[in-house]
């Protein structure tokens, strides 16, 4: 065996000479292969201490960079409506333009023309649209002074934030010494603040950074998702049930499954194409609509949730399978009543939490039913099952959970009804 | 409708009306299609492909495209346009493409079996438990957040790297995209391995240490060699995954066909190239439209061989045990 090889190669073992243990050659030779071992060791260590030194960096990295844009620099405009001449009966086509000029000149008092032109456009240029849409909102406001809270522009809110070098020559910066100068006026009379950017989140689209938001990004992806799941859901599971429960062994199922492994293993880029040609081109659908998209992804998403599937449903012991039988359910009531509740924790863990945490689940806490369907579910990590969705759904410790302990809500229930198929032959008697 | 409803339901009901085995039959119906499912797609991907690739091929010879050594899709799409003559040699964006998934495959697998090896033989269960599910993350982190990685932390310090070391990287190197599609890789071929490890059985590993090897010896001289059909299994995944890797190459490799082995320089991946090719208006009696699917048909193929291979290996070795 190799172990032998692994102890022998170069101690003298002919029957002539017995070795001897405690010779100096042989303590450094035990020195030695006891270093090759923590060699070894610390190769590991180093491994992982690479890995999760990458994943701590992607991750600092993202939020160092990432973090300004959760706050958004805001300067206070106090706006005095008893000089502006408003026409209140056309509110829609006020000067808004010129009131607002006239209210931050009087923040900062005389300015040259250039001055001024750099002066305007240290804060949002749609800033007169903001105070008119909030006046259209609440006309009482023409009354008398109001305050308003207005966007800075782009390269002030990196100034503000910090990350605007002062010290480098004017000419290598977005922000001129002027705009600096006025900024620390302005700072000076407390009117910068940082608010949580709100607009993030709820603003759409912008050519102006400081105005630019996810709401359409993020109402795609909803819709898209909702889409892809709507479909990939009742198909991978009526898939998994059938393959599982249902069909003959025979070569259709084979090539079925070899079907289902392969594609699970396809570049996305790939079912990208079969989008374009199939759904655009012959089914011609309109482009970057939700419904295409979500078709793609359902269909790329639906090899995982059969695997995922399929191992929950065999998951599921065969007591319960038996017991609903014997108490007279027909094949579908046991499997949609009894076997289908038990195994849909999983199914949910395994679909929507990464595949590859669930092999790894499934591997340790299940080898006899895992072991067999360990290496097709490997090819599955592969899809970009709504990448969106996992990053906030992933949770180890619910998918541990889940596995561990068995199925808590259920065993009672189960019990039961195992107890009583036992009894009925007896009460029959 | 109503009334028509009505009447249809109560003329359906009839002491002999088993309601629950049309409802049963309906819904194996509807299972048996949907693992037909499976076989349709595979079947539209293949026939798409198919036919998107023979429309190209019949405007660009099969043998220009496999042999050809230049790829420079910028034809005229407009006759009064001003453009390249196009040329469609598939042989540099595939070189790029193996390039950069040995360069991802160089980062992912030694980390990758080596701290799988850690984690199944020498860590505590405690340490087990916290490690385990970190290095899986890296897994499930979208790849587009690896492509801003790569592109805005990675291809930076790679270029000052290479300028200090006295040569001239390019900002979006064949090493960025690899390196940070290598780290993605790292908790595949870490769980295939360990997966491959637990599958030896106990008893050559115990008979092993009763010969008195230690346990690095066991490791590498016992288990090594025994679920190596495992890991090259799980390696082969990890490079088909590579080479169909999409959106980290789209932001942080080059987009120019280069044939170099210099690391630092810009190569460009079939799936880039695929990408690029079909963003913007675009006909499909184009060659270069076209020339996406002629693409995606050999990156289909490509990883469709490395995985049949992987999971007949895989497969294979299971069934020694």
């Amino acid at each position: 065996m190799a172990a032998t090889n692994a102890a022998s190669p170069t101690v003298d073992t002919s029957p002539s000479s017995p070795v001897v243990w405690k010779s100096d050659a042989m303590a450094r030779r035990r020195k030695a292969r006891y270093a090759a071992d923590r060699r070894l060791q610390i190769y590991g260590m180093v491994a992982i201490a690479f890995a999760l030194g990458f994943l701590v960096m992607l991750i600092g990295t993202l939020t160092m960079t990432g973090r300004h844009a959760f706050t958004q620099s805001m300067v206070t405009v106090d706006i005095d409506f008893s000089k502006a001449e408003i026409d209140r009966s056309n509110l829609m086509d006020a000067n808004w333009r010129s009131v607002f000029r006239q209210a931050v000149i009087d923040d900062v008092g005389q300015l040259s023309r250039s001055e001024e032109r750099d002066y305007f456009s240290m804060f949002t240029s749609s800033a007169p649209f903001l105070i008119r849409d909030q006046i259209i909102a609440d006309p009482s406001i023409l009354d008398g002074r109001a305050t308003f809270v207005v966007p800075m522009s782009d390269p002030i809110d990196q100034l503000a934030k910090g990350l605007v070098n002062t010290d480098l020559p004017e000419d290598q910066r977005r922000v001129n010494d002027k705009q600096v100068e006025l900024f620390n006026q302005l700072e000076a009379k407390g009117a910068i603040t940082q608010p949580f950017n709100w607009g993030l989140f709820f603003n759409s689209d912008s050519r102006f950074p400081e105005l630019a938001g996810l709401a359409g990004a993020i109402t795609g992806s909803f819709w898209l998702l909702l889409v892809c799941f709507l479909i990939s859901f009742p198909v991978g599971i009526g898939a998994a049930i059938y393959l599982e429960e249902f069909a003959p062994k025979n070569r259709i199922t084979d090539l079925i499954e070899i079907n289902i492994n392969n594609l699970a293993a396809v570049p996305s880029v790939v079912f990208g194409l079969l989008g374009l040609a199939v759904f655009l081109g012959w089914f011609g659908l309109p482009r970057s609509a939700p419904l295409v998209g979500g078709m793609v992804l359902a269909l790329m998403t639906l090899p995982t949730i059969i695997i995922a599937t399929r191992a929950a449903l065999t998951s599921v012991p065969s007591s319960i399978r038996e017991a609903a039988l014997g108490i007279g359910a027909s094949k579908h009531e046991m499997i949609f009543h009894h076997v289908l509740p038990l195994a849909m924790p999983s199914i949910l863990t395994g679909a929507i939490i990464s595949p590859a945490a669930d092999r790894h689940e499934r591997v340790h806490h299940q080898p006899a039913c895992g072991r067999a369907r360990s290496f097709d579910g490997a090819s599955d990590a592969d899809l970009h099952l709504g990448r969106q969705s996992r990053e906030g759904l992933r949770r180890p410790d619910v998918c541990r959970h889940s596995r561990t302990a068995g199925f808590p809500g259920h065993h009672e229930r189960h019990r039961d009804l195992l107890e009583t198929a036992l009894r009925a032959p007896l009460v029959m008697e | 409708l109503c009334a028509v409803g009505a009447f249809l339901g109560l003329r359906a009901i009839e002491t002999r009306f088993r309601a629950r085995h049309s409802v049963e039959r309906a819904t194996t119906w509807f299972m048996m299609f949907s693992s037909l499912v499976a076989i349709l797609t595979t079947g539209g991907i293949v026939l798409s492909l198919l036919y998107e690739a023979f429309q190209f091929f019949r405007l660009v010879p099969l043998t220009e495209f496999l042999f050809g050594l230049r790829w420079e899709p910028q034809i005229a799409i407009r006759a009064d346009q001003v453009a390249g003559q196009g040329a469609f040699g598939v042989i540099p964006v595939l070189f790029g493409t193996v390039m950069i998934a040995t360069i991802a495959m160089l980062v992912a697998v030694p980390i990758g079996i080596l701290s799988a090896i850690y984690l199944t033989e020498y860590a505590n269960q405690r340490f087990r438990a916290v490690v385990k599910p970190m290095l899986e993350i890296l897994a499930g982190i979208p790849t587009i957040v690896y492509g801003i990685f790569a592109i805005l932390t990675v291809a930076p310090a790679i270029r000052s790297l290479g300028q200090s070391l006295g040569f001239d990287a390019s900002p979006n190197s064949a090493l960025a995209a690899g390196g940070v599609m290598g780290i993605m890789i790292i908790p595949f071929i870490s769980s295939l391995s360990d997966d491959a490890f637990a599958a030896v059985p106990r008893a050559i590993r115990e008979g092993s240490f009763a010969m008195g090897a230690t346990k690095g010896e066991t490791i590498r001289k016992v288990l090594l060699p025994a679920a190596l059909p495992g890991i090259v299994g799980g390696v082969l995944l990890g490079m088909s995954r590579a080479i169909g890797e999409t959106m980290i190459v789209a932001l942080a490799a080059g987009l120019i066909a280069k044939m170099t082995l210099n690391p630092f320089e810009a190569v460009t991946t079939v799936t880039v190239q695929i990408v690029t090719l079909l963003i913007g208006d675009a006909e499909f009696d184009n060659p270069k439209t076209l020339a996406a699917f002629a693409l995606g048909l050999m990156l289909f193929v490509i990883t469709l061989g490395l995985n049949l291979i992987a999971l007949r290996t895989v497969r294979k070795y299971r069934e020694k045990y």
